[in-house]
């Protein structure tokens, strides 16, 4: 009879067994050595029955297929752009993928997207070696102007947007602020000075936070009382 | 003549008193800091990120790069002249090599995870302090890993074999001494260091390894507990609430 060792929702460290007995099935993040299941990264027990799982809390963000990130255009070569994700790997942002615009060939490339400039694109392919592909075609996918942007931890990023984008709305509505979240950990913030900085604040609040419960009612305190920084 | 009693009273088996915590530098993606007696080491992880120059990169997966440092005057002697060394080029390697069985960098081709660990105080057992920051350090960064790895040096000095030697017990002048750094994965029982300075003879350097055997399990404990420390305290908060997710 398999023996769980570890209780739902604690936090573990590498190696820590978290269940003994072949009941049990390793999940994401843990892994079978002999009987037991052991962790594999820092992270939250999730255990479903008979799987367990590990939700991490660290770590920098990997690209996944279909996610919308904030990227930074760093070059423009020949047949696009390239752009910073904010993880090991840089993307790249073909032509024919950028606008629904003609682009003529051999057109001054750095008329859509100059260096410096922010983007919101979609991920459209990454390889095992990790190329990335992305696009910028699509609802809600375009050039950033004006605003701000600020990193925040990438596993934190399904907190701030919330259940049905539940938090981040709730945000929206309070600050009126035009608020873009990347799965990639940036989030791009536009509106009045003052309420840009209270939409930072937070977000930065619920980024710290992140792991309390009932946190919607205290970010919702927060941002009526002036949502100023502590 | 015979070794009888340590100079801080504690027994042959004994480590120094030990002071763990994870999460100490901001800027880092990963960080931790470990002081053991008078020795302090902090370590911090930048990665994965890409590599450059080009030559390095391991499109099968990523590679692991360690710099082990000690700060100008963190020595008990002379001041330690800045920059890269002999002695700190080797320890860097061995560093490497020990945390590197316990890492699984396959997920990221062409990557680096950088880890930088600084002294800012020493009195031996350095290169086992670093390896303790570094893989606190590297769990503390979200990179997947089998186990945390534990280091500590056990040795001889005249008659005793003894765990944890500081800097005076391996600079005893009257009889033999032996100081052998390791690096240990508890999951597994593995040794991923093994260095050895000194005399000692086959049944002693059992012994020496047996009394590791003994130590790394307590070390273990307080490095898994500061990694926990660092989210404790939201956790806590967590109970108390009403569920959320």
């Amino acid at each position: 009879m398999g023996k769980l060792i570890v209780e739902n929702k604690t936090i573990v460290v590498p190696g820590e067994t978290l269940a003994e007995g072949m009941d049990y099935l390793p999940g994401n993040g843990t892994y079978r050595i002999g009987e037991k299941i052991l962790a594999e990264k820092l992270g939250l027990v999730n255990v479903d029955g008979r799987a367990l799982k590990l939700i991490p809390l660290a770590g920098r963000y990997s690209p996944k297929i279909n996610d919308t990130i904030i990227a930074k255009v760093i070059d423009v070569t020949l047949n696009g752009w390239r752009l910073e994700t904010n993880s090991a790997y840089t993307a790249m942002l073909p032509v024919k993928d950028a606008t629904a615009q003609y682009i003529a060939r051999g057109a001054n490339l750095t008329a859509f997207f100059d260096i410096g400039d922010h983007v919101v694109a979609k991920i459209t392919n990454v390889t095992s070696q990790k190329l990335v592909d992305v696009s910028t075609k699509g609802p809600g996918l375009r050039k950033l102007a004006g605003g701000r942007i600020i990193g925040v931890n990438p596993y934190k990023v399904p907190r701030i947007i919330g259940k049905q984008g539940s938090m981040v709305s709730m945000i929206k509505d309070a600050t009126n602020c035009k608020i873009t979240v990347g799965q990639n950990g940036f989030i791009w913030i536009d509106g009045e000075p003052k309420e840009i900085l209270r939409a930072v604040n937070a977000v930065r609040m619920i980024d710290e936070n992140s792991h309390m419960k009932g946190l919607t009612d205290k970010v919702k305190e927060f941002l009526q009382v002036g949502g100023e920084a502590k | 003549m015979s070794y009888t009693k340590r100079k801080d009273n504690r027994g042959f088996d004994d480590f120094r008193k030990v002071e763990a915590k994870a999460g100490v530098i901001k800027n880092a993606d990963g960080s931790a800091y470990f002081k053991i007696g008078n020795t302090i080491a902090y370590a911090a992880v930048y990665g994965p990120r890409e590599l450059y120059p080009r030559f390095l990169q391991n499109p099968t997966k990523g590679i692991l790069r360690c710099n082990y440092n000690m700060m100008p005057f963190s020595g008990m002697g002379e001041r330690v002249r800045p920059g890269p060394s002999r002695r700190s080029k080797e320890i860097s390697m061995v560093t490497q090599k020990a945390l590197i069985p316990v890492l699984d960098l396959s997920e990221y081709p062409n990557a680096v995870v950088d880890v930088f660990i600084e002294l800012t105080e020493t009195d031996a057992g350095s290169r086992c302090a670093g390896i303790c920051a570094a893989s606190m350090a590297l769990a503390d960064a979200g990179l997947k890993m089998r186990d945390l790895v534990t280091a500590v040096s056990v040795g001889k000095v005249d008659d005793k074999v003894v765990v944890d030697l500081d800097y005076a017990e391996e600079a005893y002048e009257d009889g033999h001494v032996a100081d052998i750094p390791i690096a240990y994965i508890p999951s597994t029982g593995e040794f991923s260091l093994l260095q050895m300075d000194g005399i000692i003879s086959t049944d002693e350097f059992i012994e020496a390894l047996t009394l590791a055997k003994k130590a790394m399990p307590r070390l273990y404990e307080i490095q898994k507990k500061a990694l926990k420390e660092k989210y404790l305290l939201f956790h806590g908060n967590e109970e108390k609430g009403e569920k959320n997710e």
